[in-house]
């Protein structure tokens, strides 16, 4: 359900999400925020500014830097009754706390036979461009996708940011919110009341004839940049952001490409095993009759994220990478 | 027991270790704000005499294991400034070839094991090199530096138990500086003294005055003495306060401690500590401590004139060293 609030204003994307949480703790006494430095700090980001003035220790709550601790209590929390959201500061840090996400907090519904309900939301933040390096720059949402019973979110604007961190909290099963710490100060509309991005539908972001680019994440703006620059090259380029991995809505997928009978995917996750390969497996699944050409992907190389940056400038995908990849696959010359 | 000699040469060297590790710390800081060191910076001003004294009882056979504020670590071991700011720098002369920074900064040749952007990340790695020595038959020690906000990841107590079951030679050594990150440490764990907490795993703890460069030698070397006669592990944690910001140099005029904590621990500066005691016992005049200071400073220039002339790396080195055997 999609509530069209009638007051927007321009903000920006941490602002969507301090605001997202701000009127969720309003909203729902069961909605708590646990993560490190989220409360008296308000967020190493400022996702949580102000909040624990406002909603007090017991609703916005500080913990130790124990990750296994913070998710696996936000389990037990959801499973008695709460809608824990829990922030995870940058996303290399689940490997930290990968057996709560993945052998309980996925699987706990289904092993139950379907008793437990876990509303957990996990917010986190991925990506590189800061030269933070190896352990603070990944993105790492197919390992989740690979995991049935998470759901799995990537805004790629403030208001898909805040609209999907609502329905996230308000759905009953877990969902992982991916933020790109690159887009935090990206300005955008956003309406003044809560409202929701339902999960599982992706947005045609920008309209095409002859070619659809599938862009997650920070990747949507560096393919609508794409976009204009493949123009020159007699092409009108759709942009597609799934918006949510997990489910995938191929369907708003396999029907752009129907159209314009061309695609490749982009993100900035490493290309091999990326989330790339599947939404290309899924395209020649429900279009292969309607390609005309291969289906690209986009993605890092494969390796860890370099530091220097000299290194992570060619490491992270952007406009170039995906222009040069939409003329390779129609056989142009470089 | 040392000789006259002995003893004055080794003070020396506690003082030398503690102002290049100063010196490295404040230009490094400087260079970042002149926006020359991209990436996030962890400095380790103030807690100097913990890096030192402990190290000071190693060889570059006895390895350590360090923590996303590592340099300071790094500087103790003996680690060369030249090769230090290029890795800050991003550039292919660096320790890492530029690909690691400062919160990866490594030398296995000197048993520096690495700096670690995931808290909780050295310990269980300690251990393995711990093993390693005991495995190998020598006599070699591993010491494994880590923060009181890191005492609470899972990863510490892991380790610590192993180490105590294995009995292996490994000191944990833990950098109290009664915050982790903006978090004061009575909000994030009930304890005050994280040396408590080795009685569970069947461990001596020790406390000592971080700031006080001998007391940490000497309770280091009691607990570096105990891991090479094969007795096990101590946890040794030594208070001790971080005068700069978590990241970054500011520290002061922020929203998580007051200014006058600051400058209440800054009246117990190690290093100015040490000098007024190496000045009262006839060890080293303020003159030589000054040139001490001037010397260091001038490897630093150096090295940081090196470091802004070597070049970044070459793009092919972004798909090497991913695998030994290239793929
Ligand atoms: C697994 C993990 N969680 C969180 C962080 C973010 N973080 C970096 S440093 C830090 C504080 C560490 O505190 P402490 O161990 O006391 O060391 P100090 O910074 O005080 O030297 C935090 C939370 C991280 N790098 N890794």
């Amino acid at each position: 359900m999609t509530t069209t609030a009638q007051r927007t204003r321009t903000t920006s994307y941490v602002n969507a999400i301090l605001e997202a949480q701000r009127q969720l703790l309003t909203a729902d006494p069961n909605v708590f925020l646990c993560g490190e430095d989220v409360a008296l700090y308000g967020g190493v980001f400022g996702t949580s500014r102000g909040l624990m003035a406002e909603f007090g220790p017991q609703r916005v709550v500080d913990t130790p830097i124990s990750e296994s601790g913070i998710v696996g209590m936000a389990i037990g929390a959801a499973a008695t009754g709460l809608r824990p959201v829990v922030e995870i500061m940058f996303m290399d840090f689940v490997g930290v706390c990968m057996d709560q996400i993945v052998n309980q907090l996925a699987k706990m519904r289904y092993m139950f036979g379907g008793k437990a309900t876990l509303p957990v939301t996990i917010r986190t933040m991925a990506g590189g461009g800061r030269n933070m390096a190896a352990q603070h720059s990944q993105s790492l949402e197919a390992w989740f996708c690979h995991v049935p019973g998470l759901k799995v979110v990537m805004p790629s604007n403030p208001y898909d940011a805040k609209g999907l961190l609502v329905a996230a909290v308000r759905d009953d099963d877990p969902v992982l919110v991916i933020d790109n710490k690159m887009q935090l100060g990206m300005q955008g509309e956003v309406p003044e009341d809560l409202y929701e991005v339902p999960l599982g539908k992706a947005r045609v972001v920008r309209e095409g004839t002859n070619f659809t680019i599938v862009a997650t994440s920070r990747m949507v703006q560096e393919a609508l940049a794409a976009a204009e620059q493949l123009g020159a090259d007699g092409l009108n380029v759709e942009v597609v952001d799934p918006r949510t991995l997990q489910p995938l809505d191929i369907e708003t997928i396999a029907t752009s490409v129907r159209k314009t009978h061309r695609a490749l995917v982009a993100h900035e996750a490493v290309r091999f095993g990326g989330i790339g390969g599947e939404i290309v497996a899924q395209i020649q699944e429900e279009a292969f009759d309607y390609l005309d050409a291969p289906v690209g992907r986009v993605g890092a190389p494969f390796s860890p994220v370099p530091f220097s940056p000299a290194l992570e400038a060619l490491y992270v995908p952007n406009r170039d990478t995906i222009v040069t990849e939409v003329r390779r696959i129609l056989g142009k010359q470089v | 027991m040392v000789d006259g000699n002995e003893e004055e040469q080794l003070l020396r060297d506690l003082h030398r270790r503690m102002v290049r590790i100063r010196v490295f710390e404040e230009e490094a800081g400087k260079l970042m704000e002149q926006g020359k060191i991209p990436g996030a910076l962890h400095l380790y001003v103030g807690e100097e005499a913990v890096a030192a004294g402990v190290i000071a009882h190693l060889s570059a056979e006895d390895q350590i294991t360090s923590t996303h504020r590592g340099h300071g670590h790094l500087v103790a071991k003996g680690g060369d400034f030249r090769l230090m700011y290029a890795e800050l720098f991003g550039k292919a002369a660096g320790y890492c070839k530029g690909k690691g920074g400062s919160m990866h900064i490594a030398d296995l040749d000197l048993g520096m094991l690495g700096a670690n952007g995931i808290v909780g990340g050295g310990p269980p790695i300690a251990i393995g090199a711990a093993f390693s020595n005991k495995y190998r038959g020598t006599q070699h020690v591993t010491c494994c530096f880590f923060g009181d906000g890191a005492s609470n990841e899972g990863t510490f107590h892991e380790a610590a138990n192993m180490a105590a079951l294995f009995k292996l030679p490994v000191i944990f050594v833990c950098e109290n500086n009664g915050f982790g990150e903006f978090t004061r440490q009575d909000r994030h764990q009930a304890v005050r003294d994280i040396a408590d907490r080795a009685a569970g795993y069947g461990m001596p703890g020790v406390i000592v005055d971080g700031m006080d460069v001998l007391a940490v030698h000497e309770a280091a070397g009691e607990a570096i003495a105990r891991a090479r006669r094969g007795e096990g592990p101590t946890l040794l944690e030594c208070k001790t306060y971080r005068f700069f910001d978590h990241v970054g140099v500011r520290g002061m005029g922020v929203v998580y401690r007051e200014d006058s904590e600051v400058l209440e621990w800054r009246k117990r500066d190690p290093i100015t500590l040490f000098e007024s005691h190496l000045a009262d016992a006839g060890v080293m005049s303020a003159d030589a401590a000054a040139a001490v200071w001037l010397e260091v400073r001038s490897e630093a220039q150096d090295a940081i004139t090196f470091a802004e002339q070597a070049p970044y790396p070459a793009s092919a080195a972004l798909l090497e060293d991913v695998y030994a055997t290239p793929v």
